[in-house]
């Protein structure tokens, strides 16, 4: 069902909302940005519709709120090992249609993936999703290409439109709430984007036999490690164990997962000193197969969601699409060597 | 909360087993199923956890055989022995038992790699009459790093078992390189081979090469893998390969699927 809301009728909303729920949204950090006098638009709370930014890409994706950075699995003592309580509120959070193809992803791993991961399950189950709609497409974003520029599984949307909200709320539950405050009831379908800048083409005959090529190399030395791509990618997952002790207490501590970065130095390492990986190169042809290749094979369906925001935050001016669009001559460089 | 994989429990340390200066086994207690060749996050706390083989399996124990790497399991070793561990697991999918039952069965180990395969070698010397011929050729840097001594003079009374040193073999051990005793491998029925090789990845690369040369399909060879493994249950990312996850799809792989493994 659909309706316009205006802006203090939508605070009313938001208001009612922030009764059981935590209200997540892109948002500006004034002079918060990495170079002096820039800001930065990333997820925080928000209380009102006016704090949402529309007109930008936020830095990180919304996954934080989901996958906290860094995450206390339990606490121990000598003896006994204590669960930490869980948030009992819920969050709604307000994404574009990329980032809300990402949770597909993040539920395949920590769902599917072997056994339900039980601070992930009892998190998702209370997140509630609101589209941001898409009018332009930001110039990194390459969502139609992966398919993800058009969704349905939200609870409402968000479009601002002549000068009011336009808002389309599947959720019957909410329904009654929306036609309290609106101005008038009718049909609303969330603006989506149809074409991008930059375009992304991952061959279908694409196979493993691809890490064979020499375009890798090139990484080694562009690429720094930083893992940067990494942490503002909605679909990447990985997390590594951590344990942390209390100085006033040497017995008793906690045990952490946070956030790692398949880029960055250490994160293949086993016992002994080994290393899987130990070139850039190698590490950017393992994340970006495993992005356009790997996830694919086992769940069905592309990894990526074609956000750009690796290529936004890349220090090297790396562009993760464009080396998307370098498989075809990959390929066939791996297949004119196999054939000589 | 659900049922919480991540949360370990606390199980007995029945005995400790000095192999080395730096490496022992651990017995302890646990009365789940277990097969060998999985493997038991082992929770050092301050250190974090680490991912230890099962090393063998007893009636309501498990052994974990754990290398001493730095300062810290260092003092570790000494403070848990006859205390508590705390443990989570069993995890991976470990060796099937039946992909041996009446083959010439041949096992290549390096060092701690005999871990996951001890258990394995246990149940066919207890079991000969299930395998047609067992043979283990296993391999350590020195007499000092030999693991499992009691072991490989109890086996070697059923079986076939090449133990040999990299250096310092003095007159009581073979010298040489594990890769050195493949090609003198007698099997009555080639066809009817199987190896499993486990050990660092040289070792395994060359050894599998050998047994190739010897006449043995990929079809016909086992391998166990080590990664980093975080969590044990698909979540972390670490262990991926491919779209392989070390912790769920292995670490025992038959080496057709295993050689595509490229990290």
């Amino acid at each position: 069902m659909g309706y316009s809301l205006s802006t203090e009728a939508l605070s009313e909303v938001f208001k009612h909302l922030s009764l059981e729920y935590d209200l997540y949204a892109p948002r500006l950090y004034p002079k918060g940005g990495a170079f002096s006098d820039t800001d930065l638009v990333r997820y925080g709370k928000i209380s009102s519709p006016e704090e949402i930014v529309l007109h930008e890409k936020s830095r990180f994706s919304w996954k934080e709120t989901l996958l906290p950075i860094s995450q206390t699995l339990f606490y121990f003592t000598e003896g006994s090992v204590l669960e930490p309580e869980q948030e009992q509120k819920g969050a709604v959070i307000f994404l574009r249609s990329c980032d809300l193809h990402a949770l597909k992803r993040l539920n395949h791993i920590y769902l599917q993936n072997g056994p339900e991961d039980p601070y992930y399950r009892d998190r998702r189950d209370k997140l509630r999703f609101v589209l941001i709609g898409c009018k332009e497409p930001f110039s990194s974003c390459f969502c139609v290409d992966m398919g993800t520029n058009k969704t349905d599984g939200y609870d409402f949307s968000l479009d601002w439109e002549g000068d009011f909200w336009q808002i389309d709320c599947p959720n019957t539950e909410w329904q009654e709430l929306f036609r309290r405050h609106a101005v008038c009831e009718q049909a609303v379908s969330p603006s989506y984007v149809t074409e991008t800048k930059t375009r992304v083409h991952i061959p279908d005959h694409l196979t493993a036999d691809v890490i064979k090529s020499t375009i890798w190399k090139e990484y080694d030395s562009r690429c720094i490690g930083c893992g940067r791509c990494n942490f503002v990618c909605p679909t990447c997952t990985c997390f590594t164990m951590q344990d942390l002790f209390y100085t006033d207490n040497g017995k008793a501590g906690e045990r952490r997962r946070v956030w790692a970065s398949c880029m960055a130095d250490g994160f293949s390492d086993v016992a002994g000193g080994g290393s899987c990986r130990k070139t850039c190169g190698e590490r950017m042809r393992y994340k970006v197969l495993h992005k356009a290749l790997d996830f694919k094979m086992k769940s069905g369906f592309q990894m990526c969601v074609g956000c750009g925001r690796c290529d936004d935050a890349c220090p090297e001016y790396i562009s993760f699409s464009h080396c998307l669009n370098r498989l075809p001559e990959a390929i066939k460089e791996v297949n004119s060597d196999e054939a000589e | 909360m659900k049922q919480n994989e991540y949360v370990p429990f606390l199980s007995e340390i029945i005995e400790v087993i000095r192999h080395t200066e730096i490496e022992y086994t651990f017995r302890m207690k646990y009365l789940g199923d277990v097969k060998p060749g999985q493997f038991f996050e082992v929770s050092i706390p301050k250190y974090g956890e680490a991912p230890i083989s099962v090393s063998g399996i007893g009636d309501g124990t498990i052994d974990l055989t754990i290398r001493r790497v730095g300062k810290v399991t260092n003092e570790i070793f000494e403070r848990y022995e006859g205390g508590r561990m705390l443990l989570r697991g069993p995890y991976g999918n470990g060796f099937c038992l039946d992909d041996y039952k009446g083959k010439e069965l041949v096992i290549v180990a390096g060092g701690t790699g005999v871990s996951p395969v001890r258990g394995v070698m246990d149940h066919f010397a207890c079991h000969m009459p299930e395998i047609q011929s067992l043979t283990m050729i296993a391999g350590f840097k020195s007499p000092s790093d030999i693991l499992f001594r009691d072991d490989f003079s109890r086996w070697s009374q059923r079986a076939r078992v090449i133990l040999t040193v990299d250096s310092g073999g003095g007159t009581e051990y073979r010298e040489g390189l594990v890769t050195a005793y493949i090609p003198g491998l007698f099997f009555t029925d080639l066809a009817n081979a199987a190896a499993i090789v486990v050990g660092p990845p040289a070792m395994m690369r060359f050894s599998i090469q050998a047994l190739k040369n010897r006449g043995l399909e990929d079809s016909q060879i086992w391998i166990s893998l080590e990664r980093k493994m975080c969590c044990g249950i698909g979540k972390c990312g670490h262990c991926r390969i491919n779209d392989t996850y070390v912790c769920l799809d292995g670490p025992v792989f038959p080496y057709a699927k295993g050689r595509a493994l490229i990290d």
